[in-house]
């Protein structure tokens, strides 16, 4: 394309723009923002799991620094209903009011001219607490006489749903029956920056500006203003550096009302940053699933129907915007991943406990379906006799059967299936880990091999919203574009960029339309006062819906450039092409460049005919899929693991992703993008866990409590990609941000279980820690029913 | 470690930590008049363990006393039988070696497990030793080699044995006013074999389970350790029957007496820290 013929679009694996400043620790993030006469927060967080408030004392001297629900009266409640049948409503109060419902829930707020000053005070406010009983597991909250999160309710249930079906004719005819129990943990979400914000009202602009650790940064706005009964143009909030979102960003917080509440209040700045203690015990919590799943098949392993039952642990409060239904929601709708089978029924609960609510991160439901049928196919392989991936081949959906609506309903637009699991398992080299596991390895330990492969929907759109009718439903995803006077494109999205890259992809989009190089595209995001509105970052959404918004915006900018250019150098629009910066006039070598037409537009208007389109150079487009059921990205993770049946350990010995994201914008940030969300399944599969005692006491309170996965935990990882193109969106792409975190678990647990088969070890609740996976050894030792997680 | 958090219950914590005085004095002495003034004062040496508890407030001194840069407290010295490690060695400047090594090599490669490189580069043996986290290393080590720790107040010297020198989790028989000026260890003779295990989740976290063994003929010693426990690490003093001929049944007995119930993952893991430790004599 350019002169020196290095390409700089679509494709290319161009060096990120943003590494400039992150990998010289030159990020902006909100705890950088210092201001002239900031005050900093620290809550008193109820040290109890479910307790009715009575007096709260504040210290003498000190009332007017601490701050009770009765002081912010006015502001609302958090809400975030769902419209689906049955759905019950609650109400989280910003500051805890009469009653507390988990161990860390804001009871009041005080400030100081220090963190360290406003702890001392928060550490003098009393509490009364009259102790309620706890509900703390999922399955005693479904108890009839368990204590009840929300009183008015009558039980603990947020949402049931139900997909029926008659499965009396399957259960006569199948030859395998698998039944299982699968339970995975409840985990925290660990983005190397945490929450934060910093507050202030602008008496000018007679707005409150709230700098946010935030990725959905219009969504937050809409929160703030609803709960602080604000109309939305008195609200700025601006998303700068943040450090790893994964869904946990997108949520409002119950802090970031209070301190924009405060900051309205002082007419001071003020700021809160979230430490890890508070992240981790508090409110990041994630993951809590169990599924009672039974796996019908024919002799061959051909799957015939899935039957399940699935709980999810939703905690205390419905979160805002997504709701306390999404994940269960989801598991109802996605359980059958990328296979076909003749029957599905599925009963799902969202229960509500006395622990933090759970929020949706990376993958969301996915990582826990995934682990759940990719353990039903590998025991029913066992079943059958035959390796895995042959089990799978015969029961993904192919590629002749593409587009493909499945018995959920959902529309997979495009792939081959079987190809990925071929090829993971060419790269992977299975059978030169079958004949290592004909022989006893020198330290003892037991091989074992495991793949599990999913669909990944993204960018799915406002038919699949408006049906779940939580606060958020995606439409047209916009941007601005302008071309400023030397010639430099300002690209202005609603999304926020946090570790994707956007700021280089999106930058690449428009060198593919343009022809503009990408240094000389700037991006601007994260701020609601300078980008058009969007629901954010989320769903694996951004390539595809923002990367299409860029380029319809630039497609127009071409055009009216092209209409200027026609006019300056007297051809039709048409005759001219847009490359390397210039505007030239096809199979010539007379051109102009882009920042020539620039000057003259906004600089030189003299030379300008009478009949120029006065929309100049500046536009804001809008920007759907063709149909907006989402692109589906789809990958095959196979590894082999080498498991210490003495210590219960278990170390990764090779890991392959074969992915197909549709057409790549930039394969090295699909890469990392890939890298880190393995890196995240790893810690759900073997390491990260977020335990609570029978009181409600979360029993991780730091990083040395809670593991995550580090450079000696994670592989080097190999990853091939497919590039099938995806049918609806611009260039093919499809979206794949939060894939690598969804197989990991089920991949590890099957390669263990593959490990343990002779000794009737399965494995079925993750992370597999040493703990779990001694106690199952212990088990299998005595001759007992089938393995099932505990409860 | 989580197990502990629970009982105790999460009182009013952040990771701030609450006002207290700072003293950084030049000289030994005057550190030791200090703290013999404000018996309240607790001592700062790497700070690595003690600047968490300080954040989250599980620590509340009202004076911290750092003796970091005290020359007495960082000499090191071979004194025929036995070398004398200073306290305020860190654990970086043992695993680089550069100082007289008693043991042939196993004090550097305890030093290279603990925790990482960052952590290794502030903490320091004596801190360690004084803070008495039972799943530390050098709490298990040093009652391995029988070091010993010379201790100093105002009122004068005293030498604890390693072995009965922890009390308990966090607890240790120094008395108020008192610190840790060196450790003496004796010197390894020629034919003497040591094993180390540490069992933890991944590089760097805390110990699961601890063995440790050290069988030196010339000085009739046949020693082992199990480490990681509920409190002082457990010290077989005659284990040759042990480990001339590694018995599984005979592991879980002594295990047992550790205090680890049988059965119980705790007992299991350990049983197999040990049973690795003493391999690596072979």
């Amino acid at each position: 394309m350019t002169a020196a013929g290095q390409r700089k679009g679509i494709g290319v694996p161009l060096p990120r723009k943003e590494d400039a400043r992150f990998l010289r620790g030159r990020g902006e993030y909100v705890a950088n923002i210092a201001m002239v006469g900031m005050v900093e927060v620290a809550f008193v967080r109820s040290q109890l799991a479910h307790a009715r408030i009575g007096a709260i004392g504040k210290p003498p001297g000190q009332e007017d620094r601490v701050f009770v629900m009765t002081d912010l009266a006015d502001v609302k409640s958090i809400v975030a209903d769902s419209a689906l049948k049955g759905f019950k409503s609650s109400a989280q109060p910003v500051l805890a009011q009469r009653k507390v419902r988990y161990v860390g829930e804001l009871v009041a707020m005080c400030y100081g001219d220090s963190r360290a000053e406003a702890e001392d005070i928060a550490g003098l406010v009393s509490v009364g607490y009259e102790s309620l009983a706890p509900v703390v597991d999922m399955f005693d909250a479904l108890q009839r006489d368990a204590p009840l999160v929300h009183e008015h309710w009558g039980d603990n249930v947020f949402l049931e749903t139900r997909v029926d079906d008659d499965l009396r004719e399957i259960r006569s005819r199948a030859a395998i029956r698998v039944q299982r129990r699968i339970r995975t943990a409840r985990q925290s979400m660990a983005p190397l920056e945490g929450r934060g914000v910093v507050a202030f009202y602008d008496r000018r602009l007679d707005q409150l500006t709230v700098y946010s650790a935030a990725q959905m940064p219009h969504i937050t706005r809409a929160g703030l203003a609803s709960c602080l009964n604000l109309d939305q143009g008195r609200i700025r909030v601006i998303a700068p550096d943040v450090g790893g979102g994964f869904g946990y960003k997108g949520i409002l917080l119950p802090e970031e009302v209070c301190v924009a509440w405060l900051a309205l209040k002082l007419g001071r700045p003020v700021r809160w940053i979230e430490d890890r203690f508070e992240q981790l015990t508090a409110n990041a919590n994630c993951r809590e699933h169990h599924y009672d799943i039974t796996g019908y098949a024919d002799a061959q392993g051909r799957l015939l129907a899935i039957e399940c039952d699935a709980v999810v642990d939703s905690g205390a409060y419905s979160s805002y915007p997504f709701s306390a239904c999404l994940e269960a929601a989801q598991v109802s709708s996605i359980l059958p991943g990328p296979y076909r089978m003749e029957h599905y029924a599925c009963h799902t609960w969202s229960v509500a406990t006395n622990k933090a609510p759970i929020l949706p991160y990376r993958g969301v439901a996915r990582t826990g379906v995934c682990f759940a049928m990719e353990l039903v196919l590998d025991a029913i392989a066992r079943e059958a006799g035959k390796e895995p991936y042959e089990v799978r081949l015969a029961n993904l959906v192919p590629p002749d059967a593409m587009p493909h609506v499945n018995i959920t309903g959902k529309h997979f637009d495009s792939g081959d299936y079987p190809e990925a699991v071929r090829r993971a398992v060419a790269a992977f080299d299975i059978e030169k880990w079958r004949k290592r596991q004909r022989h006893p390895e020198p330290d003892g330990r037991r091989i074992g091999v495991g793949l599990a492969i999913f669909c990944e929907q993204a960018a799915h759109g406002t038919s699949v919203y408006f049906g779940w009718g939580i606060p958020m439903v995606p439409g047209h995803e916009q941007c601005t574009a302008r071309l400023s006077p030397d010639g430099i494109l300002e690209l202005r999205i609603g999304a926020h960029s946090h570790g994707q890259g956007l700021e280089t992809t999106l930058a690449q989009v428009a060198q593919e339309v343009l022809g503009i190089d990408p240094a000389n595209v700037r991006l601007i995001h994260g701020d609601t006062a300078l980008t058009p509105y969007s629901t954010g970052t989320w769903g694996s959404r951004c390539m595809v819906m923002s990367g299409g918004a860029v380029a319809e915006a630039c497609s127009e900018i071409g055009r009216r450039v092209r209409h200027i250019a026609g006019k300056l150098l007297e051809v039709a629009p048409d005759d001219l092409v847009l490359e390397d910066g210039d505007v030239r006039v096809a199979g010539t070598d007379r051109s102009i460049s882009l920042a020539e037409v620039a000057h003259v537009w906004y600089r030189a208007p003299q030379l300008l005919p009478p009949d120029v389109d006065p929309g100049g150079l500046e536009t804001t487009r809008g920007y759907k899929t063709r149909q907006d059921t989402g692109t589906f990205s789809y990958a095959c993770h196979a590894c082999a693991v080498a498991v210490d049946t003495e210590l219960g350990t278990v170390e990764i010995l090779d890991y392959v992703v074969v992915e197909d994201g549709g057409r790549l914008i930039n394969p090295m940030i699909v890469d990392g993008q890939v890298f880190g969300g393995t890196a995240q399944g790893i810690g759900t599969a073997l390491y990260e866990e977020m335990p609570f005692d029978t009181q409600g006491q979360p029993l991780a309170s730091t990083l040395a409590d809670y593991l995550l996965p580090g450079a000696t935990e994670v592989p080097a990882i190999r990853i091939e990609h497919m590039e099938t193109r995806s049918p609806l969106s611009s260039f093919g792409q499809k979206g794949i941000g939060e894939g690598g975190a969804v197989a990991p678990p089920a991949a590890i647990a099957n390669a263990v279980n593959d490990a343990l088969k002779e000794l009737g070890v399965e494995m079925l609740e993750c992370p597999i820690s040493p703990r779990r996976l001694l106690a199952a050894l212990a088990e299998a030792r005595v001759p007992s029913p089938r393995l099932s997680p505990t409860r | 470690m989580w197990e502990r958090v629970g009982e105790r219950g999460l009182s009013a914590r952040s990771v701030k930590a609450p006002p207290f005085e700072y003293e950084k004095p030049d000289t030994l002495q005057t550190a030791l008049a200090l703290l013999a003034q404000r018996r309240e004062a607790t001592v700062l040496a790497g700070g690595q363990s003690l600047g968490p508890l300080l954040n989250l407030r599980m620590a509340q001194p009202k004076l911290l006393i750092d003796v970091r840069g005290l020359t007495e407290l960082s000499a090191c010295r071979d004194v025929g039988d036995a070398v004398e490690l200073g306290a305020c060695v860190t654990h970086a400047a043992i695993e680089d070696g550069g100082m007289p090594d008693p043991t042939r090599g196993l004090l550097r490669s305890v030093a290279r497990g603990i925790a990482y490189r960052a952590v290794r580069n502030r903490g320091t043996l004596g801190g360690s030793l004084a803070h008495a986290d039972p799943a530390a290393d050098w709490v298990s080590v040093m009652a391995l080699l029988d070091a010993t720790m010379l201790v100093r107040s105002a009122a004068g010297e005293r030498r604890l044995p390693a072995a009965t020198f922890m009390t308990g989790p966090l607890s240790t028989s120094l008395t108020a006013g008192e610190i840790i000026v060196s450790i003496r260890i004796p010197k390894f003779s020629a034919r003497a074999r040591a094993g180390y295990y540490k069992f933890n989740r991944k590089p760097g976290e805390f110990a699961e389970a601890i063995g440790a063994v050290l069988v030196d003929p010339e000085r009739g010693i046949h020693r082992a350790v199990i480490g990681a426990t509920a409190g002082a690490p457990f010290v077989i003093e005659d284990a040759s029957a042990l480990l001339d001929r590694v018995q599984p049944s005979r592991l879980q007995e002594v295990v047992t007496a550790a205090g680890f119930i049988p059965g119980s993952y705790e007992h299991r893991v350990h049983v197999v820290a040990l049973q690795r430790a003493a391999a690596k004599l072979q």
